[in-house]
């Protein structure tokens, strides 16, 4: 939690900062920033008017415009009798599809690492190779402002973008179907949208460790695009390899089954996109009940219904904080590594 | 001690095994202009990074305007501004709003920084380049944006790392006069690494010659030559030749150079590309004559040699390991 009560710290002083100066402006009205600030109002400036962040948003967006295309075509079939999710006829905006073009979410499941990955991989190195970075540290400044601000201007590029790029596709369904969406669909959609930044947040964390650890913005950027497609392509292969290896015969006993089955979710837990793509799935889908194999008896007398906004989000609990957490260990790493190194110029 | 406004006492790095900076003492005035000359490797940097808390030391203190910069780095890095080595800047910005970043990070508003950082564009000779984007900076234009950026914040104490290296002879001169003229107008404390000994005689009021992570002698350069000479300010050069006799050179040669050891006053002799140095607490060229005379061998050249910046120089970066 380091990153996050550090920012919330800034923004506490920033607040009191504000309160002892109201009305205590200086001659034209302008007041010193707090340096944090001036840091990351600098990296925000650099990333909005970078060609990487046009070309990255471009993709997005496209994508998105795709993906809205195919779900808005195939509304009409994806409307049946006497669905559990029928209530939530504007939910499926984001997660149908014809089977040619990925779902909005699908989408952001795969476009999201890419986002995380392009903001953050050249954070620290690119200073230190440029030989800017000694000459910020030997501003009044605190060391781990530099690593924070940058964190934090990235991620609030990135919640700008994912905010307004789910409000649009809201707001073309909106137009294109004319069915308003319900107060709950709506939070899903909100919570859906907290899920995708924390899940590039993620992404973008491990650049940073990676822009921290190798001092070429290359080297970073092709690491870090190697995890992702470790764990998007080869892992889930891995784990087909080991787990077929050991599965049981279809005359096993059905605990013998169950602990299978389990031993086979955990071992794809471990990928951020799984644990993704099933908190997406949960929220988006709100007739999902449970993410992992329920027996016959658990089914029995279940009727078929949404869950509430409130058990969704319980359901999805722990994706969430897996996620989290894997945010904050490659935050502290990178965080740790960038406090002890020596800086010398270039 | 009152006036001193760097204190350096005690002061060791360490690199694992490699020790950069060895148990270093060093006062800086208030005001003046310290020379830290030295080779490269000398542990100069490492020096420079303590000073500002950019690094810690193992051991000993180091007090910059009576402050800890270990304990309260901001405080210090608010009073010294620092141009390192290679400075860099922001390509895509101009050399105006790099300054005006700098600036907003000492807790400036924007405009005040603005003002500030057109005045100081033009002191250092860059108004009409303010608004181009520094990529398109020459290495001069660099280093003395530096400088500017440097003096933004109105620092106390300025620390120039290697600030000549890669700029032409011209632009070092003018380089260096800015930065006296700056110096005596504002005064500000510089401390200014170096190893070309001539640009720190330029400029400096003080000079302290640092080697192998050790201070070997502090003061102006009049001063440095009679600390590093004062035991034996002169050299006589003796060249010799065989005059042709059957026996070796060589032996004859230790014989000469015995015998010139054994004259009163000779410090020691050494032998360097064929030609005997003797060392000498005064005079003693005639002494030395007769020796080389009552030899078998001929004399060919005589030259007594009396010590520049060039011999302290080159005494200690390259030929005077021996005496460290």
């Amino acid at each position: 939690m380091i990153f996050i009560t550090t920012i919330l710290k800034e923004v506490m002083t920033m607040y009191n900062y504000l309160i002892t100066l109201t009305g205590k402006l200086r001659n034209n009205g302008e007041r010193a920033k707090r340096p944090f600030r001036v840091i990351m109002e600098k990296e925000i400036a650099d990333h909005v008017s970078s060609w990487r962040f046009i070309i990255l948003i471009a993709i997005i967006a496209l994508t998105c415009m795709g993906s809205l295309y195919t779900a808005l075509s195939n509304i009409s079939q994806a409307v049946k009798p006497n669905d559990p999710e029928g209530s939530f006829f504007f939910l499926k905006l984001f997660t149908i599809t014809d089977g040619t073009m990925p779902s909005f979410t699908v989408f952001i499941s795969f476009l999201g690492p890419l986002l995380g990955i392009g903001l953050g991989f050249d954070a620290i190195n690119s200073e230190h190779n440029r030989g800017t970075l000694s000459r910020v540290l030997s501003q009044p400044i605190h060391r781990d402002y530099i690593i924070n601000a940058k964190f934090a201007a990235a991620l609030f590029v990135i919640s700008v973008m994912l905010l307004s790029l789910g409000i649009m596709v809201m707001g073309a369904g909106l137009v294109t179907i004319g069915i308003p969406p319900t107060a709950e669909e709506f939070m899903r959609m909100v919570f859906f949208i907290l899920l995708s930044i924390l899940y590039v947040a993620f992404w973008l964390n491990m650049s940073i460790l990676f822009s921290v650890l190798f001092r070429q913005p290359a080297t970073a950027a092709l690491s870090a695009i190697a995890v992702w497609l470790f764990f998007s392509v080869f892992y889930p292969l891995i784990v087909n390899l080991i787990t077929r290896s050991m599965e049981p015969a279809a005359t096993a006993s059905p605990q013998q089954l169950m602990a299978f089955e389990q031993f086979h979710l955990t071992l794809m837990r471990v990928m951020p996109n799984q644990l993704f793509s099933e908190a997406t799935t949960t929220l988006m889908m709100p007739s999902v009940r449970s993410l992992g194999p329920l027996t016959m008896e658990q089914m029995i007398g279940a009727i078929p219904g949404p869950l509430p906004l409130g058990q969704s989000i319980l359901l999805v609990w722990p994706q969430v904080t897996g996620l989290m957490a894997g945010t904050i260990v490659s935050f502290v790493i990178a965080y740790i590594l960038f406090m002890r190194r020596e800086i010398r110029s270039r | 001690m009152a006036g001193n406004i760097i204190e350096l006492t005690g002061l060791t790095r360490r690199y694992g095994q490699f020790t950069a900076v060895d148990n270093l003492n060093l006062n800086i005035k208030k005001g003046e202009i310290f020379g830290l000359l030295g080779p490269n490797g000398a542990g100069k940097s490492t020096t420079i990074l303590m000073i500002l808390g950019l690094t810690e030391p193992d051991e000993g203190r180091v007090t910059v305007c009576g402050l800890d910069p270990t304990a309260s780095p901001v405080e210090v890095k608010r009073r010294v501004g620092y141009l390192p080595e290679e400075v860099g800047f922001y390509d895509d910005l101009t050399g105006l709003e790099n300054l005006v970043y700098t600036a907003c990070l000492n807790g400036m508003t924007r405009n005040a920084a603005r003002e500030n950082a057109t005045l100081l564009l033009e002191r250092v000779g860059l108004a009409d380049h303010g608004n181009k984007k520094t990529g398109k900076y020459s290495r001069g234009m660099r280093q003395r944006l530096g400088l500017a950026d440097v003096l933004i914040k109105e620092p106390e104490v300025i620390i120039l790392d290697e600030p000549t290296l890669g700029i032409d002879p011209a632009g070092v001169r003018e380089f260096l006069d800015l930065i006296a003229e700056l110096s005596h107008e504002q005064k500000i404390t510089v401390l200014f690494s170096s190893h070309h000994l001539h640009q720190v005689q330029q400029v400096c009021d003080r000079v302290g010659l640092f080697v192998g992570g050790k201070l070997l002698a502090v003061g102006d350069i009049k001063d440095l030559a009679s600390q590093l000479f004062g035991e034996d300010p002169y050299t006589i050069e003796v060249g010799i030749s065989s005059t042709g006799k059957t026996e070796p050179e060589t032996i004859k040669k230790d014989e000469v150079i015995k015998a010139l050891s054994q004259i009163d006053g000779v410090k020691s002799v050494r032998e360097e590309k064929g030609r005997l140095l003797a060392a000498c607490s005064t005079d003693l060229t005639d002494e030395i004559v007769h020796a080389v005379m009552n030899s078998d061998l001929r004399l060919v050249s005589l030259n007594m040699k009396s010590y520049g910046l060039d011999d302290i120089y080159y005494h200690y970066f390259e030929g005077g390991d021996d005496h460290v």
